[in-house]
């Protein structure tokens, strides 16, 4: 029984430990707010993929305070020998095939968030996103505005409406990240590359240029607002009634910044 | 400072180039050495200056207006520069002389072994002085990298500007990334393994021991380049390690720098992977089959093997920069048709094996050091060797892991995540198996053994995060961002250098002839593991809150984290000053080292500490595993008494490259 008990102690240190560790990992504020169908389903990944590595990385560190506790060598023990065990054939398949089964199960797992945060809906609109150094524009086509074409330097979506970005570059590649919807992707020059989001909180939040694009790439920044309907519709026609006067707004990249700083809603 | 060969008599030997020996000037100006390679270096920018303008003049430029070009002038004197330098110094030497049918000299042994500091300076053949060449000089990167983090750091302890503007801090990265990658872990393996894998074969020296030669002096080379970019005009390569196009073909002169570097950097690798992959597989001693290969070996075997097939890619890559850069190729230029993705595609076909480059030669490491430290052999010894070719295999199935945010097709990304899940399989193999090592094993828990404990945490994180990172949804959001930053220093400082430490102190004795101290030792790995985790450990929570990576400046809400990272990462800094001390001193008089020290099995530590200038006075045949701990009277390797003209004639032939009596 005394014999065991080291055993018994670590056991019930790493169980202790996994529980705390889980508990911690609903606690901490990991992630910006969620602004966007797809930020739940991320966040939901991000969670069971911290549940499953807590054991692990527990087992691990368990059994390596536990080998340095039990089995340092004493003194008098200074010429002595470990038993001569060469492997366990049953054991080596056993860690090769289970971490195989949990990795698989993961990965199945993420592709079917993938898929729910890509899917076409019945409903959407498109939004052109261009960047160049160092600064964003959006652009509203007539099927969004009902009229003429729209740009603005910052970005308002109507709230619980999927949009579809279609990304442009002028020069390098850039970016184009919304870290309260967990969504990015990079702006390439040549191609025209897409992705969905589906904002479902009313908000102002950060639009960050995350691929690095030069000596302004740290004040490449811009703020997406997230509104109602009404006021969605309300921006597009002052935006219009303001192109007719100055069709190209100067686009601050250090306000853009500055704004980013001060992002209320960004967690 | 002590000299790492037993010190024997100096055989005859004159390194005039060198500033030694009494010859006339003429002569030290016509014999291999810096005095050579100095004149030389003149006339290639002589030439540099000349055939720019050669070719200005014939492509239309005014003969004598606009003859000189500086950028054109110093893109051609980079390539040139340093070619004639290695000529100079004589790394080519008995090459030129066999190529023009001139008398080559005999391999006469001269520049075998260090008998004072000064031979550590020259081109010298034999695998323990280069061995100890490499590890040096990368480690001397390590502090210029370091240092260069620690100014990164000052810099983003609070938001807004500090010290450096954004086109330096840009730098700054860049050239961290590069050195630590380039000059630091790829060569400091490939130093480690130069001493110790001929030894632990039972060989006298690498196979190509010029070439080997060769391939260290391409590090200074790629190195010094470098560091020297911050003096040109526009400043360092500002683009990151990574060197995306077409923001790096657009870029000052600096990135020049960085693209011919690489070409140095990437040469000295092959060079260095080809001559362990052929020592490994000609120059086993008789008995040494492939099962009975200590795992540092195997590791070293599978890492070239990444090399040679990797490293042509990056090299390719910077070529394609350099030619669009310098001669308007238009590779990445959309507007011209050129393929903006194509540079990530073939950048990461070498730069995710680099990954494992940088890590399987330290998982060889551990296996030593847990294995000796633990008494115990190693479990499951043919998994362990299966695995590390497994990862040979996959590593290069997952490269477009680094993109799933580039805007490639969709679909890639499906098999790439697979195969990146998969990959952490034989990787989990390793980490079980050496637990499984330590289980009722004797544990010796000094400085080797602790860096060796620290590292299966550290890495375990490392390679939990790696995971996580291949679940497309997730990594969609922290792509690029501090998550990343604290994910690769996990696997490569948490990794690589944990195990690197490992090695330095478990090869001291053999390498130096001295003892480290060990109370030092234990104070440097603490302090090491304690300020690494602080330091990196909060990045992870900086990324996942939307902090992007490569910024000089940042939101005011990452201000507390990033203080309390900044003034972790200088205690870091300050735990190396304690290694750097315990090294120099130790090295200087620590006491001396016996021949084994640690009661290992494998061949260097049944020779003298350090080893006799050709390795093994007596003949090693090989009788059994190399980690037989606990098997009673069991051997790994004997000794035959003297060696008969026979058998030394034998082994001679059996060692066809190796420098023979």
């Amino acid at each position: 029984m005394n014999k065991q008990r080291p055993m018994v102690l670590t056991i019930a240190a790493a169980v202790l430990a996994v529980a705390i560790g889980i508990v911690l990992s609903y606690v901490i504020h990991w992630f910006p707010v969620q602004a966007s169908t797809q930020a739940h389903n991320t966040d939901r990944l991000y969670h069971v993929l911290v549940d499953a590595s807590i054991p692990i990385f527990v087992l691990v560190v368990s059994v390596v305070l536990y080998c340095a506790w039990q089995f340092r060598m004493k003194p008098g023990e200074e010429l002595k020998d470990g038993p001569p065990i060469h492997g366990n054939t049953r054991l080596e398949v056993f860690w090769t095939a289970i971490p195989a089964v949990i990795l698989l199960g993961l990965v199945s797992y993420s592709f079917v968030v993938l898929h729910d945060n890509e899917k076409k809906p019945a409903r959407e609109i498109q939004v052109g996103v261009t960047g160049q150094q160092f600064a964003w524009t959006f652009q509203y086509p007539p099927s969004v505005t009902g009229g003429k074409p729209v740009e603005s330097d910052q970005l308002w979506l109507p709230v619980n409406e999927s949009v579809r970005f279609g990304l442009y570059s002028k020069d390098v590649i850039h970016a184009f990240w919304i870290p309260a919807f967990r969504l990015q992707e990079d702006v390439v020059p040549g191609i025209t590359v897409h992705y969905r989001a589906t904002p479902d909180r009313l908000g102002t939040y950060p639009i960050v240029c995350n691929l690095l694009c030069g000596v302004g790439h740290s004040l490449m920044r811009a703020q997406v607002h997230v509104v109602t309907e009404a006021k969605f519709k309300e921006f597009l026609q002052s935006r219009a009634a303001a192109s007719g006067a100055s069709a190209s707004t100067t686009v601050g990249a250090a306000g853009g910044a500055t704004s980013s700083t001060t992002g209320t809603a960004a967690g | 400072m002590a000299t790492t060969t037993v010190p024997a008599q100096r055989p005859p030997q004159s390194s005039p180039g060198y500033g030694g020996g009494s010859l006339p000037f003429g002569a030290k100006l016509r014999a291999p050495g810096f005095y050579r390679a100095a004149w030389m270096m003149v006339l290639a920018v002589a030439f540099a200056f000349f055939i720019t303008w050669i070719v200005r003049m014939s492509t239309g430029h005014s003969t004598f207006k606009h003859f000189i070009d500086g950028e054109a002038i110093l893109t051609v004197s980079l390539l040139a520069v340093p070619l004639t330098f290695l000529v100079g110094i004589g790394g080519f030497d008995y090459w030129f002389y066999w190529a023009a049918g001139r008398k080559t000299r005999p391999e006469d042994h001269s520049s075998h072994g260090a008998y004072t500091w000064k031979d550590y300076f020259r081109i010298n053949t034999d695998h323990k002085v280069i061995g100890i060449q490499y590890t040096v000089s990368s480690f001397f990167f390590l502090l210029v990298g370091g240092l260069i983090a620690m100014l990164m750091r000052a810099e983003l302890a609070a938001p807004g500007a500090q010290f450096v503007d954004a086109n330096t801090y840009n730098g700054l990265f860049s050239v961290h990334a590069s050195l630590l990658i380039f000059l630091f872990v790829i060569p400091v393996f490939a130093g480690l393994g130069n001493f110790v894998i001929p030894l632990m074969i039972g060989a006298p020296d690498m196979a190509f021991p010029r070439l080997n030669a060769l391939s260290f002096w391409l590090l200074p080379v790629a190195g010094v380049m470098m560091l020297l970019s911050f003096f040109a005009p526009g400043g360092a390569f500002a683009d990151g390690w990574t060197a995306y196009a077409p923001l790096s073909t657009n870029a000052p002169i600096g990135q020049t720098f960085f693209s011919v570097a690489v070409q140095f950097a990437g040469a000295s690798s092959i060079m260095t992977a080809l001559n362990f992959l052929v020592t490994i597989i000609t120059m086993r001693g008789p008995g040494m089959s492939f099962f009975r290969m200590p795992l540092l070996v195997w590791a070293n075997f599978a890492t070239s093997l990444l090399v040679v097939i990797a490293t042509p890619f990056i090299a390719a890559s910077q070529f394609f920069v350099l030619l669009d850069r310098a001669l308007g190729f238009n590779f990445f230029n959309a507007a011209k048709g050129g393929d903006v993705l194509m540079y990530q595609h073939v950048f990461w076909f070498y730069s995710h094996p680099a990954v494992y480059i940088m890590m399987l030669p330290g998982f060889g490491i551990i296996s030593e050091v847990i294995a000796v430290k633990s008494r115990k052999p190693i479990f499951g010894y043919r998994m362990m060797a299966f695995s590390l070719l497994a990862i040979v295999g996959l590593g290069f199935t997952v490269w477009a892991h680094h993109m799933f945010t580039s805007g490639m097709a969709a679909w890639i990304r499906i098999p790439m995540a697979i195969t990146t899940a998969i990959i952490a399989v034989p990787t989990g193999i390793k980490i079980f198996s050496w637990l499984a090592t330590l289980w009722r094993g004797v544990l010796h828990l000094d400085t080797p053994m602790l860096f060796a404990l620290g590292f299966l945490t550290t890495f375990t994180l490392g390679g939990i995060s790696g995971v996580m990172l291949a679940m497309i949804p997730f990594d969609i959001h922290v792509s690029a961002t501090y998550f990343i930053v604290a994910h690769i220093h996990y696997v490569l400082f948490g990794g690589s250098l944990m195990t690197i430490f490992a090695g330095v102190y478990y090869w001291f004795p053999k390498m130096t002839g001295r003892m480290y101290d060990e109370r030092l030792g234990k104070w440097h790995f603490w302090s090491t593991f304690v300020f690494f985790n602080l330091t990196f450990g909060p990045m992870h929570l900086l990324g996942l809150q939307g902090m992007p990576r490569r910024v000089e400046d940042y939101a005011s809400k990452f201000s507390s984290l990033n203080l309390f990272i900044s003034i972790a990462s200088f205690a870091l800094g300050l735990s190396t000053l304690i290694f750097l001390y315990n090294m120099v001193t130790s090295w200087r008089g620590g006491p001396k080292a016996v021949k084994n020290p640690w009661r290992g099995m494998t061949l260097e530590w049944q020779v003298s500490s350090p080893p006799p200038v050709f390795n093994f006075d007596k003949l090693p045949t090989v009788v059994g595993g190399p980690y037989e701990y606990g098997v009673p009277g069991a051997v790994h390797g004997t000794f035959a008494p003297t060696p008969t003209p026979a058998a030394a004639g034998a082994s001679a032939a059996r060692q066809v490259a190796g420098p023979n009596e």
